[in-house]
């Protein structure tokens, strides 16, 4: 048989961290199975019972010896508490300028979409020495989005929008798979995450021909009658959505919420959740109407609508 | 001095089947909870035969995508639900939960029968399930899979676990009277043996956590029978709302299931190196920590399914505090063999293995607390190694050692030793060859619930398979040589181990009514004053 | 009059003993009660805190009247069941007993027929989730989820009704005997346990289904 692996390459910047926590894991669990092991194995042999009625007199319990292993313990799981904390504190907050990628999971393959236009499926082509944020959801039941090499993973759930984001640090081919259980080919959800120079990624990027995210939104956001109430000015029936992203929102009721692509996607497909303070409940829901490819360009397009018009890249 | 049967036990009280399916004795309706739990491990371990001859190629070539789907699913829900939850406390718990307290039954006799049956009509329901198409949602129901888009018989087998719930749930009730109100005269609480204690600790887990899972097992059915859209957003329902409710009772279930076998653990160490469990008192507090902590860890299931942040520090930090109470067992464990007086019987081996992969499985578990890593780990075979080595290097070992310790106590017969401990040795080295591997390969990424895996993955699987077989090989050992014991195993005496315990105070196997005169408790729990050394010399009554 | 006597199984030390573990199985049984209420609680909640505006509506469409009046017809029926186990405690005669939880079960069946009523009004209204729901309007689909969790706590505790109402049945036909008195009186004991908890679970879920959010 050809040699296997047993360790997963390190191919993003969180990876060397969760490794090295992994070490000190390792190191105490041998050391405490080690403990454990051999005393029980040297008690085994120098107590063993010499006559059918010995009667040992010993200690029946020791409260020092309670606090002791009471309280190392605790210290150790506090530092591993703590370790692991900071590392996954990292890994729930994408840096401000990751650049955005869209996946889309259903039964059973992955869709990806890079902003620039480029659409993949079963593959993400990333370049290195830069955050990539993918922001997912799911057109059907729970997908999980996992890449070993990076040591990222997480759900994506149908409903809602979920993130998670990675540095890439060497050029290489590794694996996607899907971690939660979605039915019939859940083993065959696999796809292959590409790693370029940044150079070869732009280079990839170009070759695409596709439209733009923001430019496939703006047609949707036209085809499907959005500006007749979303006017620039604000004097629909609906809200401008001028600088609408990232800003908070007053809601009728007294509320406010973060215009985040969440709340994005709901007031799209489920308009009545949340009214905006002013506004009348009039917006039809496109729930059925649209996929959930055709809700993140429309979100691209609204995000384009914050920043001044020249952020398309040149072909 | 040979020992010699007494006239009259509780097995020949009274023949036929009527006497067994209408007994409210609580030893023979333990009894006819061992047959049952048999049959399903069975059941179960013919699953996970499949699974792992599936596993031992990387292609799908012995099974279709969507058998080996039903397979894994259902190996999970008959181990589970159908063996490792009932296995200690319907067995050895309804056996001598009455004896080791000096009661002549459990409080509720009757209804200890009605539970055997209710478990027999949930096993059945869920069996049909399974044999008439099979279900492929994973034990873990997760929605909107299982409420939308699996299309096999999700509705049957929730309702076969939805009704051996209320089993397990009269078993809890029954225990939790009987210890509080019908312990003998001068058994007081910080007398009792420890396996009580744990059984009461897992007992109060039993009550408090099982309506959950089946109010929402009720409304998994519902959604799907009516469409209703409590956890389908496609309804407008929320599937982190059901992944919630079903941890909140499946993560203290696996409390259920180690419990037990910790109290069997400390019973047999006690006995076997001749001194009462070091620190006493910090174990028995240490299971009632685990029940109650337990109910405050479910989320850390749920790291990488989109809960906040925030939440997802709360429940790493409970989950490492929870580890602290199974440590402080190890240890007490270990410093009572110090200046004890060790007998390496073989219910001793299957203790002491217990402690080393109980410790291991243990310690993996801060692994999965530890939020950094548990993202990587999540979903992938490195779980799947951890909670076997809870279960099966855990609870199974304990299951088999208080077999093995009480089996001439429930049966007046000894079972071959040279045997024994053959196969203890078998069950170990076979057990960590099956899941060491697997710790491995679940650091290396490969997903668990796997039909198909990449191909530099396959050493490692087949590593695990061989050691399946051994396992397996190491688990039908008992089987024989215990029912060969029954007809031809040497008769045993009172109190063959020579241990502390009322239960070792009456006769092998005992009398219905299990005291001829109602125990008179002076002496702490494994005191061993009053109790002969040598096999066969115990004055009984 | 004659003291009656309980029958000491044979697990047991003394009445004593059998009388407190059957009370104490009782209250543990209870326990699991609420814990299996509660899901469906949890759910409730939840559901209502990401909701309130779309809950609130299709609160309006509970009759309220109908709704208090089943409130007042179970709190009576609590107090006609303390009345019996008290007229069982103090050794009224079997007659009184079976009186008092006749009225009981009386008021019970009251209760259920209402609840009865009340579905079948639903039902023509087209607000039973699933295939025969016809509520329209932009918030169809949280109202869908509010009449499932309606139908789903009230059937839950409609069905610990019914049983409630077989356990007194029992009760009834025990007194009538003469079982109860004094000395004995354990069964009427527990069941009323039972019964005043199903009281105080419609308590919580009157106020939480039928009185928020109504506008």
């Amino acid at each position: 048989m050809a040699p296997f692996p047993l360790f997963p390459p390190e191919a993003s910047t969180m990876a060397a961290r969760v490794d090295a926590l992994l070490f000190f894991l390792l190191g105490v669990t041998a050391f405490f199975v080690a403990l454990v092991a051999t005393l029980i194995v040297v008690f085994m042999v120098r107590y063993r019972r010499r006559a059918p009625d010995e009667r040992p007199a010993a200690p029946h319990g020791s409260v020092p010896l309670e606090v002791g292993w009471t309280a190392v313990p605790l210290a150790i799981v506090m530092v591993i508490f703590f370790w692991g904390a900071s590392i996954y504190a990292s890994l729930r907050r994408p840096p401000d300028d990751a650049l955005p990628i869209d996946v889309v999971g259903k039964q059973w393959m992955w869709k990806v979409q890079h902003l620039e236009g480029r659409r993949e499926i079963d593959e993400l082509h990333v370049p290195t020495g830069r955050p990539v944020k993918i922001t997912m959801t799911s057109e059907d039941v729970i997908h999980g989005f996992y890449i070993p090499a990076f040591r990222i993973k997480q759900d994506a759930v149908p409903g809602r929008y979920t993130t998670t984001w990675f540095e890439a640090t060497r050029p290489g081919t590794y694996d996607l798979f899907c971690s939660a259980y979605c039915g019939t080919l859940h083993s065959g959800m696999v796809g292959k995450v590409v790693v370029m120079e940044p150079r070869d990624y732009e280079a990839w990027l170009a070759g695409g021909g596709a439209v733009s995210a923001v430019d496939a939104g703006k047609a949707l956001f036209e085809a499907n009658g959005c500006p007749s109430c979303h006017r620039p000015d604000g004097t629909g029936r609906g809200p401008a959505l001028v600088g609408l992203f990232g800003s908070r929102v007053a809601l009728e009721g007294g509320t406010s919420v973060v215009a985040d692509e969440g709340y994005l996607r709901e007031s799209i497909l489920n308009p009545q959740a949340k009214i905006v303070a002013g506004y009348q409940p009039v917006m039809p829901t496109f729930q059925g109407l649209l996929t959930e490819e055709d809700v993140m360009q429309l979100i691209a397009y609204i995000k384009s609508l914050a920043a001044p018009p020249a952020v398309r890249t040149e072909r | 001095m040979e020992a010699r049967a007494p006239a009259v036990h509780y097995l020949n009280v009274d023949y036929g089947v009527r006497s067994w399916l209408f007994t409210t004795d609580h030893k023979r309706i333990a009894l006819l909870y061992l047959g049952t739990i048999t049959l399903m491990f069975l059941i179960g371990g013919i699953f996970a035969v499949l699974i792992r001859l599936e596993l031992l190629t990387p292609a799908g070539d012995l099974v279709s995508a969507d058998t080996y789907n039903k397979l894994f699913t259902m190996h999970g829900i008959v181990m589970l639900f159908f063996f490792l939850i009932p296995s200690i406390p319907a067995v050895l718990g309804n056996f001598l939960v009455p004896m080791m307290i000096g009661a002549r039954d459990l409080a509720f006799p009757r209804l200890n029968l009605l539970s055997w049956y209710i478990f027999v009509l949930g096993a059945a329901v869920s069996l049909w399930a399974m044999l008439t198409g099979g279900v492929d949602t994973g034990w873990t129901f997760y929605t909107p899979y299982s409420t939308s888009a699996s299309v096999t018989k999700v509705i049957p087998t929730a309702v076969g676990i939805f009704i051996s719930g209320f089993s397990s749930m009269l078993t809890g009730l029954n225990f939790i009277v009987t210890i509080h109100k019908m312990r003998a005269k001068g058994l007081t609480w910080f007398r009792l043996p420890l396996f009580i204690w744990a059984h009461y600790a897992t007992s109060i887990i039993i009550m408090l956590g099982t309506p959950v899972i089946a109010i929402t097992l009720l409304l998994v059915a519902l959604e799907r029978g009516f469409h209703l859209g409590i956890f389908d957003p496609a309804l407008g329902g929320d599937p982190l709302l059901f992944q919630h409710l079903f941890w909140f009772y499946s993560h203290p279930a696996v409390y259920i299931m180690i419990l037990p076998g910790m109290g069997v653990v400390s019973e047999l160490i006690a006995c076997f190196a001749r001194r009462p469990i070091f620190g006493y008192g910090f174990v028995a507090a240490s299971s009632l920590m685990i029940a109650v902590l337990g109910f405050l860890v479910w989320g850390h299931h749920m790291f990488t399914s989109g809960q906040s942040v925030y939440t997802a520090f709360v429940f790493s930090f409970l989950s490492m505090l929870v580890a602290i109470p199974s440590a402080v067992k190890v240890f007490n464990w270990t410093a009572t063999l110090y200046r004890g007086s060790i007998a390496w019987d073989s219910p001793m081996l299957y203790a002491l293995g217990f402690i080393g992969l109980f410790t291991m499985g243990g310690l993996t578990g801060l692994f999965l607390a530890c939020l950094g890593v548990d993202v990587h780990v999540h979903d992938t075979y490195f779980i799947v190694a951890h909670f076997h080595y809870i279960m099966v290097g855990g609870t199974i070992m304990a299951y088999l050692g208080g077999i093995h310790f009480w089996w001439p106590k429930i049966t007046g017969r000894m079972y071959p030793e040279p045997l024994a401990k053959a196969a203890g040795l078998i069950v170990f080295l076979g057990f960590n060859l099956t899941f060491f591997p697997q710790f491995i390969l679940g650091y290396l990424g490969m997903p668990r619930r796997y039909h198909v895996y990449p191909p530099e993955f396959q050493a490692l699987n087949v590593l695990s398979t061989a050691g399946a077989s051994i396992l397996g090989v190491g688990y039908l050992l008992p089987l024989c040589y215990l029912l060969w014991s029954l007809r031809y195993g040497p008769i045993a005496s009172a109190n063959p181990w020579g241990a502390a315990g009322l239960e070792w105070r009456t006769t092998s196997p005992p009398p219905t009514e299990n005291f001829p005169t109602p125990p008179v408790v002076v002496r702490d729990a494994y005191d061993l004053d009053g109790v002969a050394a040598a096999p066969g010399e115990v004055a009984v009554g | 009059m004659a003291e009656l006597a309980p029958t000491v199984a044979h697990h047991f030390d003394d009445a004593e003993q059998q009388r407190e573990a059957a009370t104490f199985g009782m209250w543990v049984f209870l326990v699991t009660e609420v814990m299996f209420f509660g899901g469906l609680f949890t759910a409730y909640v939840a559901y209502r805190a990401l909701y309130p505006d779309a809950f609130g509506h299709a609160s309006n469409h509970l009759d309220v009247r109908l709704g208090t009046t089943n409130t007042a017809v179970l709190i009576t029926s609590s107090l006609t069941m303390a009345l019996a186990v008290r007229a069982a405690q103090v050794g009224e005669a079997p007659s009184r007993i079976v009186r008092w939880l006749a009225a009981t079960m009386l008021l019970g069946a009251t209760f259920l027929g209402i609840k009865l009523f009340e579905y079948g009004h639903k039902f023509h209204e087209g607000l039973v989730p699933g295939p025969a729901f016809t509520y329209t309007g932009p918030d169809a689909r949280q109202a869908q989820l509010f009449f499932s969790l309606y139908f789903g706590m009230t059937g839950l505790h409609a069905l610990h009704m019914v049983i409630g109402l077989a356990l007194l049945g029992w009760l009834a036909r025990q007194a009538i005997r003469g079982r109860f008195g004094p000395a004995f009186h354990t069964p009427i004991e527990n069941c009323g346990l039972y019964w005043h908890f199903v009281d105080i679970v419609w308590i919580f879920l009157f106020p939480l289904l039928y009185l928020i959010g109504r506008h």
